[in-house]
């Protein structure tokens, strides 16, 4: 193990180690800390500049009712979630398809098609954005959520491909070749022996796209213009614009867009990081 | 009978072929849908670079004008200087991470938790982590307003100076980025063969001499995502920019991507034509990056079928 684990040094340095853990924490956590202690404030502490002291009132429910009563806040959190989770099933649905042919049958192009994948997958939305938000246009579905998933879903076939490929490439391949024996068809083994062995890999995509799409602000400024179809990002910008120097409902705001993610981040952590490190992890 | 027999034909004939029809069965959804959405459109993009357009009268065709109009533009040259500036301290976010790495890789009470909370600035958007900066810098309300007054800054506003707004939203980038390559680095450091570990402390090697000789060409792989990612983030960089400055003051703290997107579909103007042209540059610019990969998978590809 690398570094020298903690209980093999002198008991001083272990002691140093268990305060410094704590401290470093808490200084990474400051911004945080932060906009969870604003959230809490009201107006006055705002004004009076009282950032960090004690909050003279305690606001939270108050500051929440506000921003869920007076803003399109609930629309946004409910447009981003019709956003997400679509999202998220059509790419992994796509994926699974192209993983499975990319991973188990040899022909000319499969190589170059898997790298196209990748490719697109690394490309700056810049060079995408006029022909989408073009097509997105001359389909009628500028503005809408519909518009806004195809594309998702599509870009996201990229990266996803990537991951269930190899994925699907490391698994043993004598159980398909035993399938194959018995006559099993093609559709068979992917539907009967694949798609259930890659459970893990789908588990980590889905919090992987999850967040993802949940964090995309690019994409809902080029598609979306109006609270109606516009998820939380895209939201709170508006909103910032709208509030100036209100950041005790600023960050209540921030909080009530950072929940989602967060949540599916703690419960699921463990396929998070498979998912990241493109699934170097030993579990 | 005939009945039957033409249908078994069929089926011997698909089942005949089945191994070289099935993967294009597989593939052609998620391959047409990328094509049209992702493939198609970066040359699209690019043809439309060549054309004077606003979106919506017929577009007319200049040649290189947009390209030769680049040239001549200073807020291209101090997009395209920030982009650089952005890909050199963005990386600060590779050692950083890789220091954290290895001061949380060890087993003491709590310390799943506390690399939990190590993450996950990553988690959480990129909008929110913007805002959150914004308000942190804000000269008299800021979090580093009482800091600012005691180095007798006062009032100064970082993201409203021309020399430092850049600076202060890779800062602000920096904060999730470290959390990614901290992610990469931790499992890095968890997967590294403890053999050789060992023979290397039998061997006498410690301290720096064994992180640089024996744990850093462990963690190789780790180090080549986190760099990818980290480029990748910083030529990227737009959420960040377009929520903490906009590019301001007067374009200072703008990069290629913000820079396209506000030619192209702002208030500015819709001048898709050259907008394309800013994006054909950062599409370059990226392709080095996107081929240098790919040519380290198609490697890795080789070894592995070897």
């Amino acid at each position: 193990m690398f570094p020298t684990p903690i209980h093999q040094r002198p008991i001083v340095n272990q002691y140093i180690y268990k305060i410094f853990l704590p401290i470093s924490l808490i200084i990474w956590l400051i911004p945080i800390f932060g906009i969870l202690m604003t959230s809490i404030r009201g107006l006055g502490d705002i004004t009076a500049g009282n950032m960090w002291g004690t909050p003279s009132e305690f606001l939270l429910f108050s500051n929440l009712y506000d921003v869920f009563t007076n803003t399109p806040m609930i629309k946004y959190t409910l447009n981003s979630f019709k956003v997400t989770i679509p999202t998220m099933l059509g790419a992994v649905a796509l994926s699974c398809m192209t993983g499975f042919a990319l991973a188990n049958y040899k022909f000319k192009t499969n190589l170059i098609i898997f790298f196209i994948f990748i490719a697109g997958n690394f490309v700056p939305f810049q060079i995408l954005m006029i022909p989408v938000r073009d097509l997105t246009f001359k389909i009628g579905l500028y503005n809408t959520i519909t518009g806004l998933v195809l594309f998702h879903v599509a870009f996201q076939t990229g990266f996803c491909t990537l991951f269930m490929r190899n994925f699907i490439k490391a698994l043993p391949q004598e159980l398909i070749e035993a399938a194959r024996m018995d006559g099993a068809s093609e559709f068979r083994i992917f539907w009967k022996i694949i798609l259930p062995l890659t459970r893990p890999a789908i588990a980590a995509l889905c919090v992987l796209i999850f967040t993802f799409i949940w964090n995309d602000y690019f994409w809902a400024t080029v598609l979306i213009q109006g609270d109606h179809a516009m998820p939380i990002t895209a939201g709170l910008k508006s909103l910032n614009g709208q509030w100036i120097t209100a950041y005790h409902l600023l960050s209540t705001g921030s909080i009530v867009a950072a929940i989602p993610p967060v949540i599916m981040f703690f419960l699921m952590q463990k396929h998070f990081i498979a998912g990241l490190t493109l699934g170097a992890t030993k579990g | 009978m005939e009945l039957n027999n033409s249908k078994a034909k069929r089926i011997t004939w698909f089942q005949k072929n089945q191994v070289k029809i099935s993967p294009w069965i597989f593939l052609a959804p998620g391959l047409i849908f990328f094509s049209i959405y992702v493939i198609a459109p970066i040359f699209v993009s690019i043809g439309i670079s060549f054309y004077q357009w606003d979106g919506l009268s017929p577009s007319i065709y200049v040649g290189l004008q947009n390209y030769i109009e680049l040239l001549d533009d200073e807020y291209f040259y101090i997009s395209l200087w920030n982009n650089l500036k952005w890909l050199i301290f963005f990386m600060l976010a590779v050692p950083i991470g890789l220091g954290l790495a290895i001061f949380l890789n060890q087993i003491v009470f709590g310390i799943r938790l506390i690399k939990s909370l190590f993450f996950f600035p990553f988690v959480i958007s990129q909008v929110v982590i913007g805002l959150i900066f914004t308000w942190f810098y804000q000269p008299n309300y800021g979090v580093i307003a009482p800091f600012l007054n005691f180095i007798g800054l006062e009032g100064f506003s970082i993201l409203a100076n021309e020399n430092t707004a850049t600076y202060g939203i890779i800062f602000a980038g920096l904060y999730p980025q470290i959390a990614y390559c901290l992610i990469l680095y931790l499992t890095g450091l968890n997967n590294i063969n403890p053999e050789q570990i060992e023979a290397g402390r039998m061997d006498g090697a410690k301290g720096f001499h064994l992180f640089w000789n024996i744990v850093l060409p462990q963690l190789r792989h780790a180090t080549f995502l986190a760099i990818v990612v980290t480029v990748i983030g910083a030529l990227r960089s737009f959420d960040m920019v377009a929520i903490m400055t906009q590019g301001g003051p007067y374009g200072y703290s703008n990069v290629l991507a913000y820079y396209m997107f506000e030619q192209a579909l702002s208030e500015y103007g819709y001048r898709m034509g050259y907008g394309s042209a800013i994006a054909t540059v950062l599409f370059t610019i990226m392709m080095f990056y996107i081929l240098f990969f790919i040519y380290r998978m198609y490697r890795n590809e080789r070894e592995d079928n070897n």
